[in-house]
């Protein structure tokens, strides 16, 4: 059993952990790189020289001293983001939706609990303090623009921001998918706080099968939408902004994640150096067919629309195969 | 190309590991297993006598060379002897002189032994003999028996055993009959059969010897018969003429010499007792590379004092516990807290024992992460919150040896020990792996690292494993080029095969 699954594993082109740990990550992710990603103060003012469109930034809060200026920083805006600037995972990301009616001071999450300003500090306080750190270091939390995210996902997302990942090997998308935050997740689009991944058909932007936990699933476990179908909009725009961040991150193998901004369209939330595996499962094709086919056509002088273009040609999900289309 | 240099690296350090610990496994006699003991034999040889007027000196043949036997000790008991070695030819002498001396005497002699079969004798070939000078009528008695023997032999060795049959033969033939009519024991028997071979121009002589037995008495050696071939001694028993050499035979001495020679003395007596004790093979191991001049065994761990030795036996381990750690990561997938931290909770667990170890850490990871909780809603900076974690865990352990001994359970006490920095870094991480990724989440880790840290402890408590590694520290050099070539497999883990299961189905 076990041998049959490595081997159908192996055919279907899946990359594991420790392939992906040896082969990509450090082979084309040079160490010196990683602040790039890993801080997002940093990575927030590398795309913005880039031109690539990302989220506002209210304000910077480095240091414990500082935790009191946050009242300053959000002023009077009803929505807004905490996050820490090295965070991992998703972990200590805190999306404030609104304020309540009569008290000014008590801001709402997403789930519509209701927070006084005094906790979101002592959130910020911690962060600051490194809980939430990659290596438990004291932090940078960052205060910035909340998506307000599409209508397109109104049906498939449980509150939060559903955010679109798309996997770039050496200037090259190679996979994408769009994680829905789900009431398990706590608005979360994490797939492993319980976030359903849907793969995106690289060539059309059009969502297919979703995945929760390593089950494939049809519907939002929520709102009961059907998860399939789904045309992303602006798709051209996010793989070309996507295939941009190998050269504003100088990483080969990176995973970028964008939300769709009611307003603003596509923005840049965050990079990352080590991008999960489940995307795979999402897309129901493994990573390893389609990283080769790059090695064999890849051009180092291709700008970054061309790369996009590229992508689009060559990786339609028909091809995949092995994929369970619900339509 | 990376990949080379690890199988290349990984090679190396497996070659150097291996021929290291071969040869202190074959050449030094390093022992593969824990309980393996050697015997070594304590022969004694006590000279009893009575004192004359006059100074005495006495004389004893001692072991020099002793093919299949190394020597560990000697040492005579005497007292106001003056002692002394001499050495005549290859043969060696214990001289024991005292100006004056009263009443009866009492000499020992002791030497310790090992077998050790790479001990061969290093005698060199003798000349050939001069045929010795015999008088009539036992000239024509030895010509005619060596010309019988040559009639029905080929060589050196099968003449010999021609020879001693004929000698052993109960109804002798005359020539035989008036060799053999001066030998009354057994060694002028052999003596005899030696002036024969001389003749015939073989080079022979009588080894006298004691056949090594569990504990015994003997009044006297055995004598057995050696001959050169040409190319190397051999041993005949003298009783049936089978080229043989009895069992566990240490050889005393060689040639005609009396055993021993006293001086001054009379009404000698002499004993031999032998003595099988048990000692651990690491010290024969010891003195065997001391013979062999190996520096190798001074740098062993053996050459530290015995309370480093102890903390090394420990540390030595924690390669092995690394290992699998290494192997659950990246083979199995398994997932745990920390890097190292199953390792060195099964480091604790070698304190407490392992159910009572699992037992006191679920429990004390338990009760930590509830006031884990509490203390959250105070809203602590992160290290003071961890402090103060760690405080509570200290509190914790102190009445949980408390409530167990009131219990009359000891093993509560062993908790002293417990790494208690590594339960609250546990807490404080399982507590946030809770909060941001649920209670599953946090309990798979949990167990996750539970696991490990049972396997690593059950590995590393292996007794052989353990025996292994202390006296052949060089066998980390292959763990260590285990874990290199671990570091370049890009295979699936375990784990993975029912992780990604949901793409290979339809």
């Amino acid at each position: 059993m076990m041998l049959r699954n490595r081997k159908l594993l192996r055919e279907a082109g899946v990359l594991g952990l420790n392939e992906r740990n040896s082969e990509f990550i450090m082979r084309l992710n040079p160490r010196r790189f990683y602040p790039r990603v890993d801080d997002k103060v940093l990575t927030k003012k590398l795309a913005i020289d880039a031109g690539m469109p990302v989220p506002e930034l209210y304000g910077v809060i480095g240091h414990q001293s500082e935790v009191r200026r946050f009242s300053d920083i959000v002023g009077d805006r009803e929505s807004f983001v905490v996050k820490p600037a090295r965070g991992s995972g998703g972990d200590g990301i805190s999306v404030i939706v609104g304020r309540s009616k009569r008290k000014r001071d008590s801001f709402r999450f997403a789930s519509g609990l209701l927070v006084s300003g005094a906790e979101i500090e002592y959130h910020i306080s911690n962060i600051v303090g490194g809980q939430y750190s990659l290596d438990g270091n004291p932090d940078t939390a960052l205060i910035e623009y909340c998506v307000h995210f599409d209508p397109l996902f109104a049906d498939v997302s449980y509150q939060g921001v559903p955010d679109i990942r798309v996997i770039v090997y050496r200037g090259y998308p190679v996979m994408s998918m769009v994680r829905l935050p789900t009431r398990a997740s706590d608005g979360k689009a994490n797939l492993h706080q319980g976030a359903v991944g849907a793969g995106i058909d690289l060539s059309t932007g059009r969502t297919l099968r979703g995945v929760l936990g390593n089950d494939v699933i049809d519907e939002h476990p929520d709102t009961g939408a059907l998860i399939s179908g789904l045309y992303i909009p602006k798709w051209d725009f996010i793989l070309q902004s996507s295939a941009r961040s190998s050269e504003v991150t100088g990483l080969g193998y990176v995973g970028v994640d964008m939300v769709i901004d009611r307003d603003l369209g596509p923005l840049i939330l965050e990079m990352n150096a080590r991008p999960g595996l489940n995307i795979q499962i999402a897309n129901g094709c493994g990573l390893a067919h389609r990283v080769r086919r790059i090695d064999e056509i890849f051009d180092a002088t291709a700008d970054p629309a061309t790369r996009a273009r590229i992508s689009r040609q060559e990786f339609p999900a028909e091809r995949q195969g092995t994929l369970a289309l619900s339509d | 190309m990376t990949t080379r240099y690890v199988l290349v690296l990984a090679g190396i350090l497996t070659l150097i590991g291996l021929a290291t610990f071969i040869y202190k496994w074959q050449v030094l006699g390093l022992p593969l297993d824990a309980s393996q003991d050697t015997p070594i034999w304590t022969v004694e040889t006590t000279i009893r006598f009575d004192s004359g007027p006059g100074s005495i000196s006495v004389n004893l043949q001692i072991p020099t060379l002793t093919p299949g036997f190394a020597t560990l000790d000697e040492y005579s008991v005497s007292r106001n002897y003056a002692f002394g070695l001499n050495y005549v030819g290859a043969d060696r002498e214990a001289q024991w002189t005292v100006r004056r001396a009263d009443g009866v005497q009492t000499l020992y002699y002791r030497i310790v032994v090992y077998e050790d079969q790479a001990s061969d004798q290093a005698d060199l070939t003798p000349p050939l003999p001069i045929p010795p000078v015999i008088d009539e009528p036992f000239r024509t008695a030895v010509d005619m028996v060596v010309a019988d023997v040559s009639d029905h032999s080929a060589d050196a060795a099968s003449f010999t055993s021609v020879l001693v049959r004929m000698f052993d033969d109960p109804s002798p033939n005359p020539n035989v009959e008036l060799l053999l009519a001066e030998a009354d024991s057994r060694a002028d028997f052999v003596q005899t059969l030696t002036t024969v071979l001389a003749s015939a121009r073989i080079p022979a002589r009588v080894i006298h010897g004691i056949p090594l037995q569990e504990q015994q008495r003997q009044e006297a050696p055995v004598p057995w018969l050696e001959i050169h071939d040409g190319d190397r001694w051999r041993f005949f028993n003298p009783s049936t003429g089978d080229e043989t050499l009895p069992e566990r035979f240490l050889i005393w001495w060689r040639g005609s010499e009396p055993l021993v020679s006293v001086e001054g003395g009379s009404n000698v007596e002499v004993h031999f007792a032998v003595q099988r004790n048990y000692i651990d093979s690491i010290a024969i191991a010891g003195h065997r590379a001391e013979l062999k001049q190996s520096r190798l065994i001074d740098f062993s761990l053996f050459s530290l004092p015995i309370e480093t030795q102890s903390v090394y036996s420990v540390l030595l381990m924690i390669p092995i516990g690394a290992f699998i750690m290494v192997l659950m990561r990246n083979v199995v997938g398994v997932d745990a807290f920390g890097t190292f931290m199953p390792v060195l909770i099964a480091l604790a667990f070698r304190e407490t024992r392992l159910l009572w170890g699992v037992i006191l850490f679920s429990v004390l990871v338990a009760l930590g992460l509830s006031i884990r909780f509490l203390l959250e809603r105070l809203r602590l900076l992160l290290v003071p919150r961890l402090s103060a974690v760690l405080i509570v865990v200290v509190l914790l352990m102190l009445v949980i040896s408390i409530v167990s001994h009131q219990l009359g359970m000891e093993t509560g006490l062993s908790v002293a020990l417990f790494p208690m920095v590594i339960i609250a870094m546990t807490i404080e991480r399982m507590s946030v792996v809770w909060e941001e990724r649920g209670p599953a989440d946090a309990m798979r880790a949990g167990a996750g690292s539970m696991v490990v840290a049972i396997v690593a402890y059950l590995v590393m408590g292996l007794p052989w494993l353990e025996h292994l590694i202390i006296t052949f520290p060089e066998l980390l050099l292959i763990v260590l080029a285990a874990v290199l070539l671990l570091g370049r497999y890009t295979g699936y883990r375990l784990s993975e095969l029912t992780r990604f299961k949901a793409i290979i189905d339809k």
